[in-house]
């Protein structure tokens, strides 16, 4: 097996999260991009922690496996709390922040 | 030769229970934070006896440390490098890295210690009254005591990791303070724009400190055992590491952004001013000895590094000077059209923070730090002098032409004390800021830095104008406003909130109590005779603080020595051994060459710079290391000093006489009057000389030069740099007004400023058409995260 | 060694489609139904990696609490099931431009890297001990911090969500 095997699959859902990330308009499904995004880094680290020979890669997938949770929690009690408050989660209508 | 190096070098120096302790200066107001806190609102007082005892502690050790220190400096031989007091214990471990926590105590960091804390005693003091009856009485204090705190552990600071602590402790701190009525919203406001602007100028600190962190660890764990965050390390690995130019650079820059944002040099100073939006002691506090002497004082610590970094004294101009010339220049027009009387201070703050700086940059070290010690007095003793105003005689107004005037007949004290600080902050002989801003001008000019010498005279010259100018509003002439008597609402309803001691409203001005009057006669004493703990004028024995303070630029030859005498904490990390450098040859440019020869390296040098030159901070030393750089002090002339004290008297003069003539005159009292007569009865020729002042200050200074360059310089301020501040505070912001116009909207309207308001406007008016504002940012971010890997990779191949 | 490019192969195309079918399907509940063939193939390239304990975990936590937890959210947050249009934004053909720019630099930087760099063949699956002695050793600090951040998500996602 090549490096750059796991490497490439890594960039190749990377990218399509990012895709996701900026072409989605439902909030739920852009929370859903940004976890290909952190998994795709995930296999980057465990791909290195075997090319490397140390395990500091491992304890970083868990880490970030545990901080994906966490997010995926409070964005989707973000999400839930602007659906309740505009019935909509659409991204484009949440343009209160613009300067 | 070589015997007589190592003996000077392991001369035993003194040290005491103080100097070994000193870390628990910042840990006994940290620890009152948390009681204060805890239990402070069930205390008799509120728990602000806490915050006053607790700083009263940390005064006592501080002032203990600084004895014992100045017994060690006066124990130690001449030209021998007197070690710092340094301890440190692991604070935390992460994969591998070591963070220490501990304590560098030399004379810099005890300077500023006694400082800090003697000047948070006093105003804890003066709280005690200020803040009377106060809705958030306990919070105040415990914030202020946290304050001092992060302050005082950035000083002890031992490494970056525990000085950011403290950077960011002062940080927090500030934005409560000023905040402290967030009630109204211009406080709240003010407190956010104070966090954003020094957190932008924070991102430098970090960056800097990674950069020499990676840089520096290396050699400092091989020469020194000690890691890339420690202070000394860091030092002596730029004058001895040969550091690369790209990396040391990179690094210096990076924290004088920092130093930029907490110290309010000119593009980040506009925080500074609406800072005032706080009660009075904590700009008292926050403009004279904490947070805004944060970002000098860091230059001052790692002085090595932005000497080698800025390449001081190696060219004639540097990002240091520059940043604080202009701001000299650019505070000191900006306090002449402002009319609260804190705002004149908070400019005055601004620009004598940029003499501080300019000294740095141009490397008038000791000067510069005289420069805090002595501005920390007078400064503090004004701005509790224009509390005690607004306290005791104005209602709780700062506007001195509306509510002031007149008040030396009422407050005698407050008067006294605020005429010797202007004195002192002008620069006039016997006070203490002679002392210290002319050894900078001086200094600057003796560096070859001859432009910002002009600079610092130009700048002493508006000093004294816009001061003699607030002084005139607020104690001459006859009282208006709040101080004569006349009560106005909108000002007593907005702070009726928060003061409920508003009892006395209808009794007129009267002098303050003796909480505030004794701050303010202690400190006023200090601003009188602070300046003669280094009266260079009255010849080198009198230079104490030279002598206690400033490091010696010896080359040590002993690396082990170091770690042998009171530094028994410095290995963190690995302990391995540091190389003894003791080895055969003799050190040709080392201290003990110069010891039989010159004496002190530091006085002789005062008289030729070419004898006894140290090589610090020009090359590398090939055996032993440098830690601090050879600096020279320029010889000092009476009739240099009688020039800028002429300039000053000059300039408080021409401002009395013109203040007479704009503001009595125009109230049409008495002064205005005998005036006319008089001029009627001299004569015609005199008159028209008159009015000729009158229309050369009004029309032609004021409307002509000073008025534009202030209002364009305010409007700058206000405009511009706000709004750059406000972009990079609120990022998205900037980009979603950006993106809007140029992508959405295609405005070629270009010259639209980029405040909020506008954005706001159009988004609204446009909102239909354009959606999806936020995954736009996201392409943006990703496109260009895209560009900039490419641009790596292109670099690095 | 051949079974294992073999299975590489075959998970990483199921990966890709799946990854593919979750940013274009119309569907939000099908999305997720997809993510789920994601990060089990994640999974699988994990234990391909050696990473046995962060395979485990990967299913319970992903496919067990947070893909339950997508699903809830689409629930409570939308009226309908179905397909649905503009799931889109009205720009989302910027978003083409950005990630092929953004593939072609990474495969660059990659490629010109790594090269034809093998992973050692030799290694053998990453114990459980092992990772845990590094979590309660060097790693500790994240691991505390950590621990703070879920604190405060948990807090934060009661205070956010509660109905008042």
């Amino acid at each position: 097996m090549l490096v750059n095997q796991f490497l490439i699959l890594a960039a190749v859902l990377f990218c399509i999260g990012v895709y996701g990330v900026i072409a989605r308009r439902n909030a739920v499904m852009v929370l859903m991009s940004i976890e290909l995004i952190l998994n795709s880094v995930n296999i980057n680290f465990l791909a290195f922690a075997l090319r490397n020979g140390s395990i500091d890669g491992h304890v970083f997938a868990l880490y970030i496996i545990a901080i994906a949770a966490a997010e995926v929690g409070v964005g989707l009690a973000l999400v839930l709390l602007v659906y309740r408050n505009r019935k909509s989660i659409a991204l484009d209508e949440l343009s209160e922040m613009k300067g | 030769m070589f015997a007589e190096a190592s003996t000077v070098a392991h001369e035993a120096l003194s040290s005491g229970w103080f100097l070994e302790h000193a870390f628990l200066i910042p840990i006994i107001p940290a620890v009152a934070f948390a009681l204060i806190i805890f239990f402070g609102k069930k205390l008799p007082m509120k728990g602000s006896e806490l915050g006053v005892l607790s700083m009263i502690g940390s005064l006592v050790f501080a002032v203990g440390a600084a004895l014992q220190w100045i017994h060690r400096v006066n124990g130690a031989g001449e030209g021998q490098f007197i070690d710092p007091v340094i301890r440190s214990w692991t604070w935390w471990n992460s994969g591998g890295f070591h963070f220490g926590i501990g304590q560098h105590i030399d004379g810099l960091s005890l300077t500023i210690l006694v400082v800090v804390a003697f000047i948070s005693s006093l105003v804890q003091i003066y709280s005690l009254e200020y803040l009377r009856g106060d809705r958030r009485y306990t919070h105040f204090f415990a914030s202020l005591t946290l304050f001092s705190a992060g302050m005082l552990n950035m000083v002890v600071a031992e490494n970056m990791i525990q000085l950011i602590l403290g950077w960011e402790i002062m940080g927090l701190c500030s934005f409560m303070l000023i905040g402290h009525w967030w009630e109204e919203g211009a406080n709240s406001r003010a407190a956010l724009k104070a966090f954003f602007t020094t957190r932008t100028g924070d991102i430098g600190l970090l960056v800097g400190t990674s950069v020499l962190f990676f840089s520096a660890n290396s050699w400092t764990q091989e020469h020194l055992g000690v890691s890339g965050f420690s202070i000394r390390g860091l030092s002596a690995w730029a004058l001895t590491g040969n550091p690369g130019h790209a990396a040391i650079t990179v690094g210096a820059v990076a924290l004088f952004i920092a130093c930029i944002g907490k110290s309010g040099q000119f593009p980040l100073h506009t925080w500074l001013p609406d800072a005032m939006a706080g009660p009075t002691p904590v700009s008292s506090l926050l403009h004279s000895s904490t947070m805004v002497v944060a970002g000098v004082f860091l230059v001052a610590r790692l002085y090595p590094v932005f000497f080698k970094g800025m390449n001081i004294l190696g060219s004639g101009v540097n990002l240091i000077t520059v940043i604080g010339g202009i701001t000299i220049v650019v505070a000191a027009a900006l306090a002449f059209v402002q009319t609260d009387i804190k705002k004149v201070l908070a400019y005055s703050t601004v620009s004598q923070l940029g003499y501080m700086m300019m000294g740095l940059g141009a490397g008038a070290w000791m000067p510069a730090v005289f420069h805090i010690f002595t501005h920390a007095f007078f400064k503090a003793c004004l701005f509790l002098a224009a509390g005690s105003i607004s306290h005791s005689a104005s209602h709780h107004s700062f506007e001195m032409k509306k509510d002031m005037g007149g008040l030396r007949k009422f407050m005698p004290i407050t008067f006294t004390t605020w005429i010797i600080s202007t004195l002192a902050l002008c620069g006039v002989f016997p006070f203490a800021g002679f002392f210290s801003k002319d050894e900078i001008i001086d200094n600057v000019g003796h560096n070859g830095y001859t432009v910002f010498m002009v600079v610092g005279l130009v700048g002493a010259f508006m000093t004294a104008a816009y001061m003699t100018r607030a002084t005139y509003l607020t104690f001459f002439g006859e009282p208006r406003g709040a101080s004569a008597g006349e009560s106005h609402d909108d000002h007593g309803d907005a702070h009726a909130t928060h003061d409920t001691h508003d009892a006395h409203a209808n009794h007129g001005p009267h002098e303050s109590n003796l909480l505030i009057t004794v701050p303010l006669m202690i400190l006023a004493t200090l601003a009188l005779g602070a300046g003669l703990f280094n009266a260079t004028p009255f010849g080198e024995s009198w230079e104490r603080m030279t002598k206690w303070v400033e490091p010696r630029s010896v080359v040590v030859a002993d690396m082990a020595h170091a770690s042998v005498g009171e530094t028994r904490g410095v290995r963190t990390g690995d302990t391995v051994a540091p190389p003894v450098m003791m080895s055969s040859t003799p050190t040709a440019t080392a201290s003990g060459e110069e010891t039989p020869v010159g004496g002190e390296a530091l006085t002789t040098a005062r008289e030729s710079s070419a004898h006894a030159e140290s090589v610090c901070g020009t090359s590398a030393p090939e055996m032993g290391t440098c830690y601090a750089p050879q600096l020279h002090h320029a010889p000092f002339k009476w009739p240099k000093a009688a020039m800028s004290v002429v300039i000053v008297l000059l300039g408080m003069l021409i401002s009395w006489l013109i203040s007479v003539q704009m503001y009595t005159k125009k109230a049409g009292f008495f002064v205005g009057l005998t005036s006319r007569n008089k001029l009627l009865a001299l004569g015609y020729g005199f008159l028209v000389n008159k009015y000729y002042l009158d229309h050369l200050y009004e029309k032609v200074i004021v409307h002509g030069i000073a008025h534009p360059i202030a209002k364009a310089a305010y409007w700058v301020n206000q405009n511009i740099l706000d709004g750059i501040i406000n972009g990079v505070g609120l990022v998205t912001r900037r980009v979603a007004g950006w993106v809007y116009r140029n992508v959405d909207q295609r405005v070629v309207d270009g010259a639209v400023n980029g405040s909020g308001a506008v954005a706001r406007g159009t988004g609204n008016a446009l909102r239909p058409v354009q959606s999806g504002k936020v995954s736009q940012y996201g392409a943006l971010l990703f496109a260009a995260a895209a560009v900039a890997g490419l641009v790596l990779i292109i670099v690095n191949t | 060694m051949v079974a294992q490019n073999i299975a590489f192969g075959i998970i990483a195309a199921i990966m890709v489609v799946g990854a593919l079918r979750v940013v274009t399907v119309n569907n939000v509940v099908h999305a997720a139904l997809w993510l789920v063939l994601v990060l089990a193939g994640a999974a699988a390239q994990y234990i391909l990696l050696t990473a046995e304990f962060v395979a485990v975990t990967q299913v319970l936590v992903y496919i067990g609490a947070v893909m339950v937890l997508f699903l809830f959210g689409t629930m409570l947050t939308r009226a309908q099931l179905g397909r649905e249009k503009k799931l889109n934004n009205s720009t989302w053909y910027l978003g083409i431009p950005t990630s092929l720019l953004l593939l072609g630099v990474m495969i660059l930087a990659l490629t010109s890297s790594f090269g034809n760099e093998k992973l050692p063949t030799d290694s053998e699956i990453v114990s459980t001990q092992a990772i845990s002695d590094q979590i309660f050793g060097p790693y500790l600090l994240p691991f505390w911090a950590l621990s703070f951040v879920l604190l405060v998500a948990v807090i934060g996602a009661i205070v956010l969500a509660r109905k008042d």
